[in-house]
């Protein structure tokens, strides 16, 4: 009797099948997730409207009138709102470009440091990472903002520690070339050299492969890249006019200055970010195992081979996914900036918001930032780890 | 902290999760007598206009104000709960409910009254924007400001006056925009900046309060903007509107008709047919506004005359020492003027 049962296929109804099932499932969450988004979208619209507060992005057009601090781009308060935007996120993505190099190199050289068999360094690189990892980041910021501020002395007592290079409260204030078009003729050097030197590279690890014979190819590029401009700045008559920074009334006039906040900023960053990516390095060393590096000694490579060679390209593996976290924690840290006066995106977009009322848009514009900053750097990062991932053949 | 820098975040969430039935009858009174407090946003410490005095208590002109508005709805001047908020957040703070009126050294525009969904009190406070320079830089006049990197606050008209005024006369400068106003002030009195900026009356109190050497700072002579300062409520709730225009009404016909907390009990018994409908005598205010017929009695009792309260916090009582000019009835030549209360 029981064996009847389960022999029987009883026809089953629609709503019975698993997968129908699942698909139905789907289909009705989507369709509440929308409707719950639609209704919280409608109600938003209700409530600013009830309270009359403006919506919608025109105000992107509107003239911003007031001032910003530094800017990459030439900007005045006479300028429209998305133009101040603009301002802020190029701010926001220089700080985070050169904290992501510079947090990189720290984080690299302690993290070996960290290894040395020197006492002394290992303790040292140890000491920093403790000690800066466990400080919250923005108490940080408002240390090396105020160091910055009360250490250096007011501009016109400032300290000229290399001709024309002013340091005082006000910044670093620093001499740079007046253009020239031989500048862009260097650059276009630059490129060349680069370019020479990856074919050089190809070509030499072609020729390596086919018979054995070696290139010195580190060499050969070097004084490409840095020769091929050489030889133009001189062909150029090598102009090099300084555009000096001169005390004019209050402040350094000409050169470039790096403001306080910027500087307290990338320190901050640096210094914090540098801790974590010292210890995703060390842990990247030390998950390849010995082994590895004395198979390496018994085939006779020399050090720099072993490392360049053998360890580096395995580490790499374990090192750059959690490193891709770091980098997104460094932009995304850099709208701390706010609360000492860097005027990053949020900064500005806090700003915007509060002297036109419309929080949602102001709030959105940020999200959608940051959200595509992020994805591209994610991006970029998964690429670099598919070229040095485990190839499974 | 890092929670009140997100306050537009948190209004946007706000205004996303507020299903809040619209347009009842006073909203924001019923809400407050059911709270059985006012929550009132004031400035993050300004020397006479808002700060916790010794014992922790907010005092202040602006506090006073709000202690008003309890006393003439709970007949008790202490039921309200202080909200700190900067320039930056105190809007957002408005529009999403959490406080139910600002009384924050607040500049009366159109744009804020309409873009930002705002209403405006009365004019608590005339001021006009200036710059505070240490001496030793040897500045005159603000025309003598081109090149200065200057500190100010963001989100306020402050920020905007100083750009207009620095366009229109064909100047440079370097603004360095902070947020918190200690830090601000810290920035400044470091050497940070050049020049620090903001209602003169408030950067006045910073510079004796909160300067190192309160001497070694000026304010420039120069009032680039006019600021009328008012206590701000959200757009829609008329009746709550009402409510606070008609407190701070009452205090400067107090003063008017000499009305002290001293002898307010006296002027219970007077022949003044005006001072009897405001103190009550005669019922009928009250009723009107749906507040207690005492509401304007327990003011004055409580919390004293437009010009007690002045005197008190920000004038000759006071190390600020601040002249009434502007401030001064209008019986006085100054611009201090009330609805008659009838």
């Amino acid at each position: 009797m029981a064996t009847d049962i389960i022999r029987r296929p009883a026809r089953p109804s629609l709503w019975r099948n698993p997968a129908i099932r699942g698909i139905a499932y789907q289909i009705l969450f989507v369709a509440a997730v929308v409707a719950l988004g639609a209704f919280l979208f409608h109600n938003v619209l209700v409530n600013l409207s009830r309270q009359h507060i403006a919506t919608g992005f025109g105000f992107l057009e509107e003239e911003a009138k007031f001032g910003i601090g530094e800017s990459l781009i030439p900007y005045s308060p006479a300028d429209a709102y998305a133009r101040a935007f603009l301002v802020g996120l190029l701010n926001t993505l220089y700080v985070a470009a050169i904290g992501i190099v510079l947090a990189t190199i720290l984080g690299t050289v302690v993290g070996i440091a960290r290894l040395s068999r020197n006492w002394l360094i290992s303790k040292l690189a140890r000491i920093y990472v403790e000690t800066f990892r466990n400080i919250p980041l923005l108490l940080q910021l408002f240390f090396w903002w105020g160091l910055l501020r009360e250490s250096a002395p007011a501009p016109r007592q400032s300290w000229e520690p290399l001709p024309d290079v002013f340091i005082s409260n006000r910044g670093i204030a620093f001499p740079l070339p007046n253009p020239d078009p031989t500048h862009g003729w260097m650059a276009l050097a630059l490129c060349v050299g680069v370019v020479a030197t990856i074919g050089i590279s190809r070509w030499a690890r072609q020729r390596q492969a086919g018979t054995g014979e070696q290139f010195p190819t580190g060499w050969v590029g070097l004084a490409l890249i840095l020769g091929l401009p050489l030889i133009v700045f001189l062909g150029g008559g090598a102009p090099l006019a300084l555009d000096r920074p001169e005390l004019k009334g209050f402040n350094f006039v000409g050169g470039h200055a790096v403001s306080p906040e910027f500087a307290a900023l990338l320190l901050g960053l640096v210094v914090y970010t540098g801790t974590f990516i010292a210890e995703i390095v060390r842990a990247g060393i030390l998950a390849v195992s010995w082994g590895q590096s004395e198979a390496a000694m018994a085939l006779g490579l020399k050090p720099g081979h072993r490392t360049r060679l053998i360890v580096l390209p395995q580490a790499l593996r374990v090192i750059i996914p959690p490193m891709t976290s770091q980098y997104l924690s460094l932009t995304k840290n850099s709208s701390l900036a706010v609360a000492i006066g860097y005027p990053d995106l949020v900064s500005i977009a806090n700003t915007t918001l509060n002297q036109t009322g419309q929080a949602v848009e102001g709030i959105a514009m940020i999200m959608a930032v940051y959200l595509t900053i992020s994805l591209t750097i994610s991006v970029l990062m998964n690429l670099y780890n598919r070229s040095v991932a485990l190839v499974e053949r | 902290m890092t929670i009140r820098r997100w306050s537009g975040a948190l209004a946007a969430v706000g205004f996303v999760l507020d299903f809040g039935v619209a347009a009842q009858a006073g909203p924001t009174l019923d809400k407050v007598k059911q709270a059985g407090q006012i929550s009132c946003g004031v400035p993050t410490g300004i020397a006479g206009f808002a700060a916790p005095d010794s014992q922790g208590h907010w005092a202040g002109f602006d506090v006073d104000v709000c202690r008003a508005l309890s006393a003439a709805i709970f007949g008790a001047a202490d039921k309200v709960k202080y909200v700190p908020l900067t320039a930056q957040q105190r809007f957002t703070a408005l529009q999403s409910g959490e406080v139910d009126l600002l009384s924050n050294n607040t500049t009366d525009t159109l744009l804020r009254d309409t873009q930002l969904g705002l209403n405006f009190a009365p004019v608590v406070f005339y001021d006009g924007q200036g710059f505070m320079v240490p001496k030793k830089l040897g500045v005159k006049s603000a025309k003598e400001l081109n090149g200065a990197t200057i500190c100010v606050q963001p989100g306020t008209t402050t920020e905007l006056n100083l750009a207009d005024y620095f366009r229109a006369n064909k100047m440079e400068f370097k603004p360095v925009v902070i947020e918190k106003l200690d830090e601000a002030l810290n920035a400044f009195f470091s050497g940070r900046c050049d020049v620090y900026t903001g209602d003169s009356s408030a950067v006045n109190a910073n510079r004796l309060s909160q300067a190192p050497n309160p001497d070694d700072y000026i304010i420039l002579p120069e009032r680039i903007s006019k600021e009328p300062l008012a206590p701000v409520v959200r757009h829609g709730d008329e009746e709550w509107t009402d409510i606070v225009r008609w407190v701070v009404y009452a205090l400067i016909e107090a003063e008017e008709k000499g009305i002290t907390q001293k002898n307010v009990d006296d002027m219970v018994k007077s022949d003044d047919p005006n001072i009897k409908r405001m103190l009550g005598v005669t019922p009928g205010m009250g009723k009107a506004l749906g507040l207690d017929e005492k509401w304007a009695y327990n003011e004055i009792k409580l919390v004293g005359n437009y010009g007690e309260i002045f005197d008190r916090t920000l004038g000759k009582d006071t190390e600020l020492k601040f002249e009434r000019g502007l401030n001064n009835l209008w019986t006085h030549g100054g611009l201090i003027y009330a609805m008659p209360i009838r």
